[in-house]
């Protein structure tokens, strides 16, 4: 079976349970659950066979990442991903700074992918994986 | 146990009529004493000009308008870049330096004290980290609180007494100097973008005037015994025609019981007096405005004097930069703070071929010339509004040097040069007159009894200037004087040699000064005001204070007040 | 134990200064008035993550060491360093700022904060075209039109319309808080309802609302405070307010230019900008040049989407345009307690808000050049010094990656994700909690913020260790005979 991949655009920003997870530590379980996590559109998901609360990889050309999927509660969303801020979102978010020094962290293009059997990397494991350290 | 001897220089020292005579000075731990022993280091200022260090009283140069209008401007900055030595910090100028700058900058020219005539004091202690990074000089700072919502209040009800309570805790809890009013009863119209146009105008939601407001709180002013009378910046200021509402205003000012000591300094008065009803029509009236300044002396003002360059306005009178912005479309910032004051950021370029900034140009030195007496006129830019404070001595060159003058007023728009009085008038201030336009006068308007002169009991600030006024008519030779008053040959900070051939030789952080205003009641104003922070400010009675920590170096000055 | 009233809270541009705690043996145990994030702070800062002793990597590892041996080598580096970059600064007090700025005029560094990725772009928005603003309790006192533009109060800013905006008492505007749970009671009966006719019909999932923009509701016609929030998606606030506009992502710019249009009287030739019917814009517009007083606030939406700070500076446009009409203000929603005072310190000391490079001895200022982002996607950095925020965290990946190919200096309390990429970490007490300081708010509004329990034993403020780090540059530099670069301005 042909993997479907939804192209979506990347929002990444902040979430309350973000704001108080980073309070808390950025090592703290409630971190962890507040960031390695991205809202979709129920209905995207359901077209692209993705349970709530299961696992996706998200792609763009600067990365990929392993996320716990959550249907957006408030409204439909077609076609847009919401990522909150924090070292999943950064591993794949665009670098382009278009001259300003600021990056492009909402906006720009992504891919979407079920990914069920996949984990999603604690923050100490998915910064060794890109650092090294 | 530091002495000096200042030998043998021309002495300028109008407060205690000293008016060029050869005579030494004596410094020991920072004051001015009678004399001192042979230890003392010397320093030979023969042919030199001496006086006492310079004093402005009206300079925007720390504070939250002020970074704002830093912080908006990097065009201005990359033009003007101060780079780190072993001795002083690095930064930037032009019209808005960064504060180490500023420092650095005056007491290069020989000025030692320095007054920051706009605090929003929600914002105070903004204002007084910023003048903590300002070395080399004693400063102050002014709170304005003339459209300040307990002021509007007390003095509708009538109840001066409280209102003066009110402004005592303010001016003691913003450690502050002054009482500092804007465009009376504008500031709060601007709140929902109206303003006042006469000074008989009624504030919308407060029923008063902004004639209640001025004359009110000159007499909160002479209840609370404050050193400096009301600092004031007129109504319809930057308006063709407002020079009949400056009239309105120093006559309602009458009114106050004049006990010998003015009643309102009217600041940046080059603002105030114009004439024509309109920009085509534009014209002086610094004629009418100085004849009746020559009349009357409980009014003191400042120049404003305006420098053909590309500066910054800034000011609390948030309608007026409005109206720059409207007839500019320049980048503008507006600044509200709530409860308190308004304010206004936009950059101008005052141009020579421009006929109504070459009339304003010529306004400010027309007023300056036709003031018989020169204790009542103080030179200031109104700095950086009307021009960067480094500007002052090509004032002091126009002032002193018909000569000068002239050169600058030839290259003027040739409308501006015809309506010009410039031309019919030959008067050349003397260095004795300068002396007192740019210390002694500011020091007496101020009060500041230990600053603006060379008694003995004076801190121990000194400018030592390259002019020797035997040899030299500065009158003729305007551009010696000028090179001479841009770099001074010494300037001593408290007894310390700062400043040497104009560069930066010594350090001194400088004191804060401010009062400490002794009511017969404080305690009630705590409780009322704990009740009434809630509904007024957004951030709780505990934290509106600036507390012992913001200050540096303190210097409060403890006054008794009459309530 | 002790209550201790009118604290600041240190996490973000609210800056709220009315919470009560409650501190008992040197921990703070309860929190009042504050919102969730300002508890979690309160209660959760002393969690495990915390940072105990200086560490430094030896073989791959952070081990403890001294605080003499950590010093020394973190001024080593800075003061041998070509061009490192002193970055964050937005999590600490004006005071330790002031000693950063000197510390990196010192190592002739570039000195950046979080706006870079925060807002940055609106600084630069300014700089073009100025900023009709105001204090926030102007907008308490007057606005009856309050606007919340690309950001999320109740999820970044979770007390500023009940400090601040829709739901406080002012001078002149009351709180909107009575029709607002009314509103919500309504809408609650209203689900009731429906959700007992799918019972009946046999449905369990109510259906999606539509993202069809719709028309501007009757609830703008009141007399009270009107709110409307404009984002890509229903956000809680959205929610909250009486008239949501649903923008197509990427495509701010144009509607704003749409309004100014409509503002200044004009006619648009479409029929539909960026999403929204032009029907309902003027409607909008109206709205804006009706009230009494409005205000916008903005954020991220705005500054980290196409066009970014061209964003920030239509907005501006915008609402100088409606100040011919009536009063309009305009503010950006700081992030972080005190990225304010970051861009207030830098500027009175250098001229400029961030992205200063001392390197040739004097300030200069070029965003897209001295700004650290770019000059770390250039790889030409060789040092850095993070305090008081987590690029680790927050920064894309390439950027992190070159800043960890040279020498890492971190100073923060907990460990955090730049900690754990660091090369030398000084454990540092919080600002706002066990060290005093001042903080700005995000209207410049400066607070001073208090310390109410001791921080761990050898635990020393961010002031105390850039101090000595700076005065051990000063040392090095002096001893190893360096001739600092004069360059003549």
């Amino acid at each position: 079976m042909v993997e479907q991949k939804l192209k979506v655009t990347l929002l990444t920003g902040r979430t309350i349970e973000q704001g108080v997870g980073k309070e808390k530590g950025k090592a703290s379980k409630e971190y962890f659950n507040a960031c390695s996590m991205c809202y979709m559109d129920a209905d995207d998901m359901k077209n692209l066979g993705v349970k709530n609360n299961t696992n996706i990889l998200v792609t763009t050309p600067d990365g990929s990442v392993v996320l716990r999927a959550v249907k957006y509660p408030r409204s439909a969303t077609p076609g847009l991903i919401y990522i909150p801020y924090g070292p999943w979102a950064n591993a794949i978010c665009s670098n382009k700074t278009t001259s300003i020094g600021m990056p492009s962290f909402k906006g720009t293009p992504a891919e979407v992918q079920a990914a069920p059997a996949e984990k999603v990397l604690t923050m100490e494991e998915l910064l060794k994986s890109e650092f090294g350290r | 146990m530091t002495e000096v001897i200042i030998k043998n220089g021309f002495v300028y020292d109008p407060i205690n009529g000293v008016k060029g005579e050869k005579m030494d000075i004596s410094l020991k731990n920072g004051k001015i004493v009678e004399k001192v022993t042979h230890n003392a280091k010397v320093i030979d200022a023969t042919g030199l000009t001496v006086m006492p260090g310079g004093v402005d009283i009206h300079t925007h140069i720390a504070g939250g308008e002020v970074n704002i209008g830093r912080m908006i401007r990097p065009e201005d900055h990359v033009k003007d870049t101060v780079a780190k030595t072993a001795m002083t910090r690095s930064g930037t100028g032009y019209s808005i330096p960064s504060t180490f700058v500023t420092g650095y900058r005056y007491s290069q020219m020989g000025y030692t004290t320095v007054m920051n005539p706009s605090m929003a004091p929600l914002e105070a202690k903004h204002t007084h980290e910023e003048l903590n990074d300002i070395p080399l000089l004693d400063k102050a700072t002014y709170p304005l609180i003339g459209d300040w919502w307990f002021v509007l209040e007390y003095l509708r009800k009538g109840d001066l007494e409280e209102c003066a309570r009110h402004v005592a805790w303010m001016m003691d809890i913003t450690k502050g100097y002054a009482i500092k009013i804007v465009n009376p009863g504008g500031l709060e119209s601007w709140g929902f973008g109206r303003n006042v146009h006469s000074i008989d105008d009624q504030v919308p939601n407060f029923c008063i005037t902004p004639r209640e407001i001025m004359v009110g709180l000159a007499k909160v002013n002479e209840l609370l015994n404050l050193p400096h009378s009301i600092h004031l910046h007129t109504n319809n200021l930057g308006l063709p025609g407002n020079y009949s509402t400056t009239l309105e205003t120093m006559k309602a000012l009458e009114k106050v019981p004049y006990h010998g000591k003015p009643v309102a300094h009217i600041t940046h008065l080059q603002f105030s007096s114009f004439g024509g009803d309109g920009w085509g029509n534009f014209k002086s009236a610094a004629e009418e405005i100085s004849n009746y300044i020559n009349a009357h002396n409980h009014i003191t003002f400042d120049m404003g004097q305006i420098i053909f360059t590309d500066t910054t306005t800034m000011t609390a009178d948030g309608p007026f930069e409005f109206t720059l912005y409207q007839l500019s479309g320049h980048k503008w910032v507006n600044s509200d703070v709530e409860t308190e004051t308004s304010g206004g950021i936009i950059p101008f370029h005052y141009k020579k071929n421009n006929a109504v900034n070459a009339t304003q140009w010529s306004i400010g030195l027309e007023l300056a010339l036709l003031i018989k007496d020169p204790w009542k006129m103080m030179m200031t830019t109104d700095h950086p509004n009307a021009g960067p404070f480094f500007s002052y001595p090509r004032i002091l060159a126009w002032l002193t040097s018909k000569n000068a003058r002239m050169a600058t007023l030839k290259n003027c728009n040739k409308k501006a040069q015809k309506k010009s009085l410039l031309p019919s008038i030959d008067r050349e201030i003397t260095l004795y007159e300068l002396a007192i336009m740019t210390r002694a006068a500011q020091a007496k308007a101020l009060g500041l009894k230990h600053k603006g002169h060379l008694g003995v009991g004076a801190d121990a600030d000194v400018a030592i200037f390259n002019i020797n006024p035997e040899t030299t008519d500065i009158a003729r030779k305007y551009k010696t004087a000028r090179k001479a008053f841009k770099n001074a040959a010494y300037t001593i900070k408290d007894g310390q040699i700062v400043v040497k051939d104009g560069e930066v030789v010594g350090h001194a952080d400088g004191r804060t000064m401010w009062l400490n205003v002794k009511t017969a009641e404080p305690c009630r104003i705590d409780e009322e005001m704990k009740s009434k922070f809630k509904q007024y400010w957004t951030v709780d009675y505990d934290n509106y204070p600036v507390s012992d920590h913001y200050v540096k170096v303190k210097d409060p000055i403890t006054i008794k007040a009459s309530v | 134990m002790s209550i201790i009233k009118s604290v600041t809270c240190p996490i973000c541009g609210c800056l709220c200064d009315d919470i009560e705690l409650t501190v008992e043996k040197n921990e703070v145990v309860k929190v009042r008035n504050g919102c969730a994030i300002c508890e979690s702070k309160f209660i959760g800062y002393k969690g495990h993550h915390r940072v105990k002793t200086p560490l430094m990597r030896k073989d791959g590892k952070l081990v403890s060491v001294s605080m003499d041996e950590a010093v020394h080598a973190a001024a080593e580096i800075l003061a041998n360093a070509n061009y490192p970059i002193l970055y964050g600064w937005s999590s600490t007090s004006s005071e330790a700022q002031r000693v950063g700025v000197e510390l990196t005029e010192e190592v002739g560094g570039i000195m950046d904060n979080t706006a870079v990725v925060c807002h940055g772009p609106s600084i630069l928005g300014v700089q073009e075209v100025g900023i009709p603003t105001c204090t926030l309790g102007q907008i308490r006192h007057r606005a009856d039109l309050i606007i919340y533009w690309g950001c999320d109060p109740w999820s970044a800013h979770p007390r500023h319309l009940e400090r601040y905006t829709s739901f406080t008492e002012g001078r002149f505007e009351n709180s909107e808080w009575k029709a607002f749970m009314q509103k919500l009671k309504a809408q609650a009966g209203q689900k009731k309802l429906e959700s007992a006719a799918r019972i009946e019909i046999g449905s369990t999932h109510p259906k999606p609302q539509t993202c069809t923009v719709p028309g501007m509701p009757q609830s703008m016609n009141k007399s009270g405070r009107k709110l409307i929030v404009v984002d890509v998606r229903k956000t809680m606030s959205a929610e909250m307010a009486d008239y949501f506009i649903q923008v197509q992502p990427n495509k701010d710019y144009e509607l704003m230019q749409a309004l100014r249009v409509l503002v200044n009287d004009g006619e648009l030739d479409v029929d539909n900008v960026a999403g929204v019917p032009v029907e309902y814009l003027k409607d909008v517009a109206d709205a804006l040049v009706n009230c009494e007083f409005g205000v916008i606030f903005f954020g991220m939406g705005l500054t980290q989407t196409a066009g970014k700070f061209r964003n920030i500076e239509v907005a501006i446009q915008l609402v100088r345009d409606l100040n011919s009409r009536t009063k309009f203000t305009i503010m950006p929603m700081r992030g972080h307690f005190n990225v304010t005072g970051a861009n207030v310190v830098s500027a009175w000391q250098s001229g400029y808000p961030y992205g200063v490079d001392f390197s040739l001895g004097y300030p200069r200022y070029n965003p897209g050049e001295t700004t650290c982002m770019d000059v770390l996607l250039r790889e030409e950095n060789d040092a850095s010094l993070v305090i008081a925020s987590d690029p680790g965290a927050n920064f894309p990946k390439k950027a992190v990656e070159n800043m960890i190919k040279h020498p890492l200096i971190v100073i923060d309390p907990h460990m955090n994700a730049t900690s754990m990429l660091a090369d030398i970490v000084f454990p540092s007490a919080f600002v706002g909690i066990e060290v005093e300081g001042t903080a700005y708010r995000m209207d410049h509004v400066p607070l001073p913020l208090k310390k109410v329990v001791e921080p761990p034993k050898g635990v020393l403020s961010d002031e105390e260790i850039l101090t000595k780090i700076l005065e051990e540059v000063k040392v090095i530099k002096s001893s190893s005979k360096k001739s600092t670069k004069k360059v003549e301005a």
